[in-house]
């Protein structure tokens, strides 16, 4: 194959032959490495349907009193922060910087609106006490399916412990993405986004739905299993 | 039980012997007759699906074979039979503490009767320890929280080497005993040589002390299920699951009685986590097996059953 | 096709083209990273074998007399933790999968040059908190991190070890991933995917098992340093936590990582058979799914680790079962190597003897494997000495001798030099010897009952003599594992250039001049031939493409 003889795109890599590998590239990687996140979060997952299902009264009078409103808030939230990323790769696709830019500040916003709600959720709990760890207590709450039964603390615990985990290890997911966010924001700003090569933006906006994908999962898992108020 | 583990790895020794030494001989032919000679050129072979098939369906078949056998022994070494000798083993950082049902105490040494079958049934106060004699062909892990089983019948007399081999902590290497087996009357003498009296009496004295004869009681009026004849009968929980009542539901019940709620009971057992030791769940547990044992085993008795997980349900285990 | 190189000038290289301490710590060219790597792992395969040498003459007597029982346990840790995290698991894919992919497949580099950097630097970053660890204190969990042992009783640094373990985790992941996308989509035209080297192959399976698998474990140790740090309750029973869960995590991980540590050294060995049998492998498409299949089957048998733990009779059936269908892909690819002999024309070069070794030492560490299916012996040998044999054979005999094999086979593609042959066979010769010595023992005393992990064993002395046998075997393989370390260093400065292609072997990376240049080929190359065309190349057939590079 005869060296390029046309000018190309100065965000053609070396060693790749054409945009079009290099693109095709970058998005099968971003895949490859969503899939490894699910099998990261797919641990914990894992432990948390198993004690779920041993645990279930317990884990439902802990999911009880965790705020639902605020989840669901935090769902809507997100929904709307992916929207604002099509919308960004559109504009970019379409040459509408304005937009573009536009849907990029939207979708930080977005993200950071998701932690602060978190942060609240967490104050909530740090003040009823629900933070596993020596002040955790979790006393004389019922069970939502037998009113009549007091859930054994120590296995609400664990579900604290699970939600605290998978939450955290989730915003800190969500932090990791406002700063890539951050990143094309000002990759934005500075016009290296065209509608021929936008890829950075692609695969951001990859990761980002995966992260918003996750909350989906945990949002009825955690929130909304066995609630009965 | 120990000759069915033998025979099985001497066939397996024979099996894989014959496959390595038709691989190694067809290796070292091949090499040596095939070594390079100038102006013989290599022929190109692509494959031959035929060949492919042989040598994968009949190591196949082979290993299904082992498979099968080893599953049978498995199965038998893991289903004590019924009417075992029962010894409790309590294993902590760094030594074996066991307790025959009869009330002897031990520690680090386990004596025994040359053909009974010994069940034991074990838990660990810390880490999990693994209880293995290799004489016997047994080995059983010995965990926190649950109790597991092992079981088996020394067939000659003698000394044997008990050996912990789950790695648990500094001592490991030290934690080290014997099983003494014994001629039956050496073994009544023994035996005779002072105890306590049998474990599923100092199980009704702590029952009694511990106030669970107030509920328990030995007719239907009580707050709590009558407890005659319970071991090895399934029991109906109130959210509909049949379990088991093996050790480990006795166990879980005393301990955490909340997880299962007996069909027709209210959840007002308050639990003893922290209020007993290992040795008195122990006593305890054999105390409510002995009275399943004055009469007939009811129709769907499952003493016999595989040692299941602690009742949780027949879960990933 | 020797290329005629003249002695006096040397070519312009991928090692000669930049100096400076710089040039190598930000190079994005993978030849280079495949250098740092192999720099970093010769350096932990030192330490986990210092440790083994320790472990050894402890051994040499029945009491604990040599380090205390506390250090006994922190060496066979390390030793394990070492060896399998910073050893084994980079070894081929990070050195010989870096360096040959791009150049097998006819790339100029991998997909992502960068990421490739960024997973040595994590390794590096594991690598440092490792030896940090160790040098504070060290950890005596045993490299499996059983619970509740390692959350809530040990006083020694298992947080620190779970967490430089889990940032080595991610230099695996974006090995993986770099070669997966390579792969699929930087193949030179006319490469498909039944024209690749098989040792590709090896390394795609191989990259499935290290994306899919290692965030298990990943997360594992998350939840260990978590539980220790914050005395939660997911695995302490006291607490109404599992330690079986800790188990199926950490095994789901931990199975499928034996088999990243054999399939490449699978691949190499391939490679060699051919090249040194002037022929196409037998059965090509079977030995590329055989692949395939051991990484998929390999997910669905971790749980053959805890045929005892208590675990349901009902579940270690299913596992048994599983794990004797895995066997079969590998025997599968036992006897199309071996067929792959018959009427071949066989030299006995150094990485020839390398790789007649691993297939009699994988052979006997496989088969010792169906003893461990095998419930009714596992009941048995699980714990003991049994299983180290067992082990050690298929990592050390297998995986290792692929690895020795592979570097004796490109080195001079590597360095541009050749090694010292009559030193090298010497060597192989010593390893196989040695291993065979240190490791055969230890089925007998696994079976005699003697348990893993025993600092002391001075209620058995009957174990004695077994165990001097293995020591004395263990030094013999020290000696065999250091010289090549001599001789490839000696050969950098006093060995001869080596040709282009001083083996004659099929391989785009044989085409390039060695050593190769930055960016591999001057031209893209256009595959129209199949792989290991030796009958061309042996024919002299002058339609052999020549990618001059």
């Amino acid at each position: 194959m005869a060296a390029h003889t046309h000018h190309h795109n100065p965000a053609l890599l070396h060693h790749f032959s054409t945009e079009e590998q290099q693109r095709n590239s970058a998005s099968f990687g971003m895949w490859i490495f969503l899939a490894t996140e699910v099998m990261f979060f797919g641990g914990l997952f894992c432990a948390y349907l198993i004690y779920r299902h041993w645990y279930f009264g317990d884990f439902g009078a802990a999911s009880t009193s965790i705020n639902a409103k605020l989840g669901g808030a935090n769902t809507a939230v997100l929904i709307c922060s992916s929207l604002t990323v099509v919308l960004a790769i559109w504009a970019a696709q379409t040459s509408r910087r304005a937009l573009m830019i536009g849907m990029l500040v939207l979708t930080m916003l977005f993200g950071l609106t998701f932690l602060g709600i978190k942060g609240i959720e967490y104050a909530d709990k740090f003040h009823e006490q629900h933070v596993p760890g020596a002040s955790f207590s979790f006393e004389h709450v019922p069970i939502p399916s037998h009113p009549d039964q007091y859930a054994n603390p120590r296995h609400a615990e664990i579900f604290f412990a699970l939600y605290f985990i998978m939450t955290g290890l989730h915003a800190l997911h969500m932090i990791i993405g406002l700063g890539i966010f951050s990143w094309l924001l000002w990759a934005a700003w500075k016009g290296r986004f065209t509608p021929e090569y936008h890829t950075p933006l692609e695969i951001g906006g990859l990761y980002w739905h995966f992260v918003d994908i996750v909350w989906i999962y945990l949002f009825p898992l955690l929130y909304l299993i066995d609630r009965h108020k | 039980m120990a000759g069915n583990v033998d025979a099985l790895f001497i066939f397996l020794l024979i099996v894989t012997g014959m496959m390595t030494l038709l691989v190694f001989c067809a290796i070292v032919y091949f090499a040596a007759r095939y070594r390079y000679r100038k102006g013989v050129p290599a022929e190109q072979i692509e494959g031959s699906i035929p060949l492919e098939l042989t040598w994968t369906i009949i190591p196949f078949g082979v290993f299904m074979v082992i498979f099968a056998w080893g599953a049978v022994v498995y199965f038998q070494g893991r289903t004590p039979p019924r009417d075992s000798t029962e010894v409790y083993v309590v294993a902590k950082q760094w030594m074996w503490k066991l307790e025959h049902a009869e009330g002897q105490r031990e520690i680090n040494e386990l004596h025994v009767p040359v053909g009974r079958d010994v069940k034991l049934i074990m838990t660990s106060q810390d880490v999990i320890h693994s209880f293995f004699v290799p004489a016997f062909r047994i080995k059983q892990d010995v965990v926190p929280g649950r109790y597991t089983v092992a079981w088996f019948r020394a067939t000659k007399p003698g000394t044997y080497h008990l050996f912990c081999t789950q790695y648990c902590g500094t001592q490991h290497s030290g934690m080290i005993g014997s099983v003494v087996v014994m001629e039956p009357a050496q073994y009544q003498a023994w035996m005779s040589g002072g105890s306590g009296g049998p474990l599923s009496a100092t199980g009704e004295k702590i029952f009694a002390e511990l106030g669970c004869a107030t509920c328990h009681r030995s007719d239907t009026q009580g707050r709590g299920p009558n407890l005659q004849g319970l071991f090895g009968r399934p029991v109906q929980l109130e959210d509909g699951r049949m379990v088991n009542a093996d050790e480990n539901y006795l166990r879980e019940s005393i301990l955490d009685p909340g997880s299962k709620i007996v069909r027709g009971f209210k959840p007002v057992m308050p639990t003893f986590q922290g209020l007993v030791s290992e040795e008195q769940l122990g006593a305890l547990v054999a105390y409510v097996k002995s009275l399943s044992q004055s009469g007939p085993a009811g129709p769907k008795s499952a003493a016999a059953a595989p040692e299941s997980a602690p009742g949780k349900g027949n879960q990933v285990q | 096709m020797a290329t005629p190189i003249s002695p006096n000038v040397e070519r312009e290289n991928y090692l000669n083209k930049h100096y400076g301490v710089g040039s190598w710590l930000l190079t994005t060219d993978h030849k280079r990273i495949a250098l740092l790597y192999l720099l970093s792992i010769t350096f932990f395969f030192f330490i986990g074998g210092f440790f083994a040498l320790l472990i050894r003459l402890e051994l040499l007597t029945p009491a604990s007399d040599l380090v205390q029982v506390d250090t006994y346990n922190k060496l066979f840790t390390q030793h394990g933790q070492v060896m399998v995290f910073f050893f084994l698991i980079p070894s081929i894919p990070a050195v010989l999968g870096n360096f040959l992919i791009p150049l097998m497949v006819g790339a100029k580099d991998l997909a992502f040059p960068k990421i490739n950097l960024l997973s040595w630097y994590l390794y590096i970053i594991g690598g440092v908190m490792m030896v940090h660890c160790m040098l504070t204190g060290g950890v005596d969990s045993g490299w499996t991190f059983y619970v509740p042992l390692s959350t809530s009783f040990l006083n020694t640094k298992v947080v620190e070890a779970g967490l430089a373990i889990f940032v080595a985790g991610f230099s695996s992941i974006l090995t993986g991933l770099n070669f997966i996308v390579t792969i699929h989509r930087m193949r030179a035209p006319g490469m498909t995917w039944m024209r690749l080297p098989l040792f590709v192959w090896a390394h795609y399976a191989t990259s499935i098992i290290q994306i899919l698998g290692t965030p298990v474990v990943a997360i594992t140790l998350v939840l260990v340093v978590a539980e220790r740090s914050l005395h939660l309750g997911i695995f302490d029973p006291k607490l109404g936590g599992d330690p079986l869960l800790f188990q199926h995590l950490f095994w789901f991980y931990s199975h499928p990582a034996v088999y990243i540590m054999i399939l490449p050294s699978m691949g190499v060995v391939t490679e060699i058979i051919a090249c040194f049998s002037r022929k196409r492998i037998f059965g090509y498409s079977f030995v590329a799914m055989s692949s395939i299949a051991i990484a998929v089957f390999g997910f669905l048998v971790w749980a053959h680790h805890m045929f005892v733990a208590g675990i349901s009779v009902y579940a270690a059936l299913i596992f048994s079962l599983l794990s004797y269908a895995v066997a079969v892909p590998s025997a599968v690819k036992v006897f199309n190597w071996t067929a792959t002999l018959y009427k071949g024309s066989i030299h006995y070069d150094a990485p020839m003897l390398y790789a007649f070794g691993f297939l009699g030492l994988f052979t006997v560490g496989g088969l010792t494997g169906l003893f461990l299916s095998a419930l009714g012996v596992d009941m048995h040998v699980h714990d003991t000495y049994f299983v180290i044999a067992h082990f050690h054979y298929i990592m050390v005999g297998g995986a290792l001798m692929g690895y020795l094999g592979g570097m004796h086979f490109w080195w001079p593609k590597i360095s541009g030099k050749l090694y010292p042959e009559g030193w090298a066979r010497l060597a192989a010769l010593i390893v196989f010897i040695g291993f065979n010595l240190t490791f055969f023992p230890q089925f007998i005393l696994g079976y005699l009952g003697m348990p893993r992990r025993y600092a002391d064993y001075s209620h058995m002395p009957e174990f004695q003599i077994l165990n001097v046998f293995s020591t004395a075997g263990a030094t013999v393989l020290g000696v065999g594992y250091l010289l090549p370390m001599i001789y490839f260093l000696w050969s950098m400065r006093y060995g001869k250039p080596a040709p282009d292609n001083p083996w004659n072997a099929a391989g785009l990376e044989w085409q390039t001049q060695s050593p190769p240049t930055t960016f591999n080929f001057d031209e893209e190359p256009v595959v129209t031939w199949e792989a290991y065309n030796y009958d061309e190349i042996d024919k002299g057939h002058k339609e052999v493409p020549q990618v001059v590079g």
